[in-house]
């Protein structure tokens, strides 16, 4: 264990021992590599890791600057064309208004992505907060906290974002809400758990020991300590956001137009399928590319930073 | 074990009254009812439906008049169809639904299982990477794009099997089918992979080929039974999801199950088919998560043996 407890990570500094991965030290023997680095080696080995890192991060570059490199606006409209195929002037073709396909699935992207990483933050920072404070009270506090957890798990919650999304009107705020608010019942259990076993080891001991309240423990040494398995899931959570989203915008109730999402187009897209197929197929594209880059890195982060779970 | 069925059915009774009292007061809240959606209706008219209706009453009345209703298993009738109670709605739904979800279920555990028994095989080689990087498809490819996809695909193009319908034709089941279980299958050939690759490394099985024993009967006999413990314990919230993910399936396919009639009932804000089909889903989605545990308790010694003792 002791290998592990140099950290020289910034935001983890060499007083608080790692212990996100107790067993790993016989595996790993490199003296003075942190936790960070070793990950980031395995990250390297893993192909379609990488692969997914680099899409993610070139459709991020693309979202945030698609108003200065697009040439068309997405709204505007070229009734004398309609829709048409893909051509030269026109990459992925126009929708029936002429509208340019590739221009609505860029700015679709800012939403989808947006969406994406705004929910998963909001699921990130309850379920983290509830589970860091649920483990490290114990006891009652506990296990009140977790029956909760359990009780909400039990609710049919697209039904209920379902409702919510028909009764209260269309809003996004609303949209990252319900969705942070169902994704963070498993963050939280995750923390609980990691945190459950953290706070029996001496380094938490230590601090009590030197007078530090609970919300500086808290703070300072046990969320820190949580990172690896909160980012593995947080990079798991994005996807299963995006998903949500183009769904409650499938059926018409998450993103309004003339605003454009992955999930609006490809309902667009549906319904015209027949004769205009290239409506259907891009933006389903552009949505289960990303789907695929999320996942395979979520798979790599997990393997690189929990080889436990990797073994196989 | 009677025990511990005992403890967690008394436990849903709460949760259950939580998705009755919260989805009651959420469609209430909500502007406008289900008589104020189309064209005006005379002032008398809407006075004398909300009477015969006993919607003039003070909320809190209809509560429990509702929930007495509901003990007696009678889910009142549907506003927006007269003369139709919502329990004849729900039978008239429930089959198609349940009929889906069993062909999808029966298709994802012999498709899934056999893919991740076939991968755990030879593990890092070609006969594992290409069932699981299908499996990633199935994964990635939501419903709502895969099921449109698939219509285009077999539907319009090589029209193999009808578009839509559900019982008219033969063959139109297939496609919802295939639609509903992909994300499972996918699913269940990673947890059997894993479990596989699990079970094949202990002793036992090293013992069964030492004794002599062909290949296909170390696996069949004695790695499968312990691999699939994975997938069983998967079974039950499998079923829940599919359940609740019926309703995009049923939409996109146009099934007449139950998912669409929630759908079509929170757009026209039909408070009791609302209500119904949510009281429903939630309770099916709790008995198969209920299920569930009791499956993995029976499976699990270890679990078993804390119950036994009385600790939960």
């Amino acid at each position: 264990m002791s290998s592990l407890d140099q950290n020289n990570s910034p935001e983890i500094n060499s007083t608080k021992p790692n212990h996100i991965n107790p067993s790993k030290s016989s595996a790993f023997e490199e003296k003075g590599s942190s936790l960070w680095r070793d990950a980031w080696h395995r990250l390297q080995k893993n192909k379609m890791a990488l692969l997914g890192l680099v899409v993610m991060v070139t459709m991020c570059i693309v979202a945030l600057l698609t108003p200065w490199i697009t040439v068309y606006g997405y709204e505007e409209q070229n009734l004398v064309l309609g829709a048409s195929p893909p051509s030269a002037a026109h990459w992925l073709g126009t929708d029936t208004l002429g509208r340019d396909l590739l221009t609505r699935i860029l700015y679709g992207s800012r939403i989808s992505l947006a969406v994406g990483f705004i929910a998963t933050a909001v699921a990130l920072l309850i379920g983290v907060i509830y589970g860091t404070v649920a483990g490290y009270m114990g006891g009652r506090v506990d296990a009140a906290m977790m029956r909760l957890v359990d009780i909400l798990y039990a609710l049919p919650f697209m039904i209920f974002i379902i409702l919510l999304m028909v009764i209260f009107g269309r809003n996004i705020f609303l949209l990252f809400l319900a969705i942070g608010a169902v994704e963070w019942l498993t963050m939280a259990r995750i923390v609980r758990g990691q945190v459950q076993s953290l706070r029996q080891q001496e380094f938490v001991e230590a601090a009590v020991s030197i007078g530090l309240g609970p919300w500086a423990i808290i703070r300072r040494h046990l969320i820190p300590n949580t990172l690896g398995p909160v980012i593995v899931y947080t990079t798991l959570t994005i996807p299963n956001v995006m998903l949500l989203e183009s769904f409650l915008s499938f059926l018409g109730l998450g993103i309004q137009p003339p605003q454009s999402s992955w999930g609006l187009l490809i309902s667009y897209g549906v319904e015209t399928m027949e004769e205009y197929p290239w409506l259907l197929i891009f933006p389903g594209l552009a949505l289960s590319l990303t789907l695929f880059a999320l996942n395979f890195l979520g798979d790599g982060l997990r393997d690189a930073l929990d080889p436990r779970a990797a073994k196989d | 074990m009677a025990r511990f069925i005992l403890i967690r059915l008394l436990q849903a009774i709460p949760v259950l009254l939580v998705v009755i009292t919260v989805t009651f007061f959420l469609v209430r809240l909500a502007p406008g009812g289900p008589f104020s959606a189309e064209k005006a209706v005379p002032a008398e008219v809407l006075k004398a439906l909300e009477a015969r209706y006993h919607l003039d009453q003070p909320v809190i009345n209809q509560y429990f008049s509702y929930l007495g209703d509901l003990a007696r298993g009678d889910f009142g009738p549907s506003f927006k169809y007269p003369g139709r109670s919502v329990n004849e709605m729900i039978a008239a739904g429930l089959p198609a639904t349940a009929e889906l979800g069993l062909y999808a279920m029966c298709f994802a555990l012999l498709i899934g299982a056999s893919a991740g028994v076939i991968a755990a095989l030879k593990p890092n080689s070609a006969q594992d990477y290409i069932p699981m990087s299908t499996a990633m498809l199935g994964i990635c490819l939501p419903s709502f794009l895969l099921g449109p996809l698939l219509m285009l695909i077999f539907g319009v193009w090589l029209e193999w099997v009808p578009v839509s319908g559900w019982g008219d034709i033969p063959g139109d089941k297939i496609l919802p089918a295939l639609t509903l279980a992909s994300g499972y299958t996918a699913y269940i050939a990673r947890l059997s992979r894993g479990g596989m690759l699990e079970v094949m490394s202990q002793d036992y099985i090293r013992t069964a080929r030492a004794k002599g024993l062909p290949e296909w009967k170390v696996v069949l006999k004695h790695g499968l039974r312990g691999g699939m413990i994975p997938v069983i314990a998967f079974i039950g919230p499998a079923f829940a999801g599919l359940l609740s993910g019926s309703f995009v399936v049923e939409t996109i396919f146009q099934i007449p199950g139950l998912g669409r009639f929630y759908v079509q009932a929170a757009f026209n804000r039909d408070y009791t088919m609302i209500m119904g089909t949510t009281v429903l889903f939630a309770t099916l989605i709790i008995l198969f998560n209920l299920l569930a545990d009791i499956v993995a308790v029976w499976l699990n010694p270890r679990l078993r043996d804390l119950y036994r003792s009385g600790g939960a």
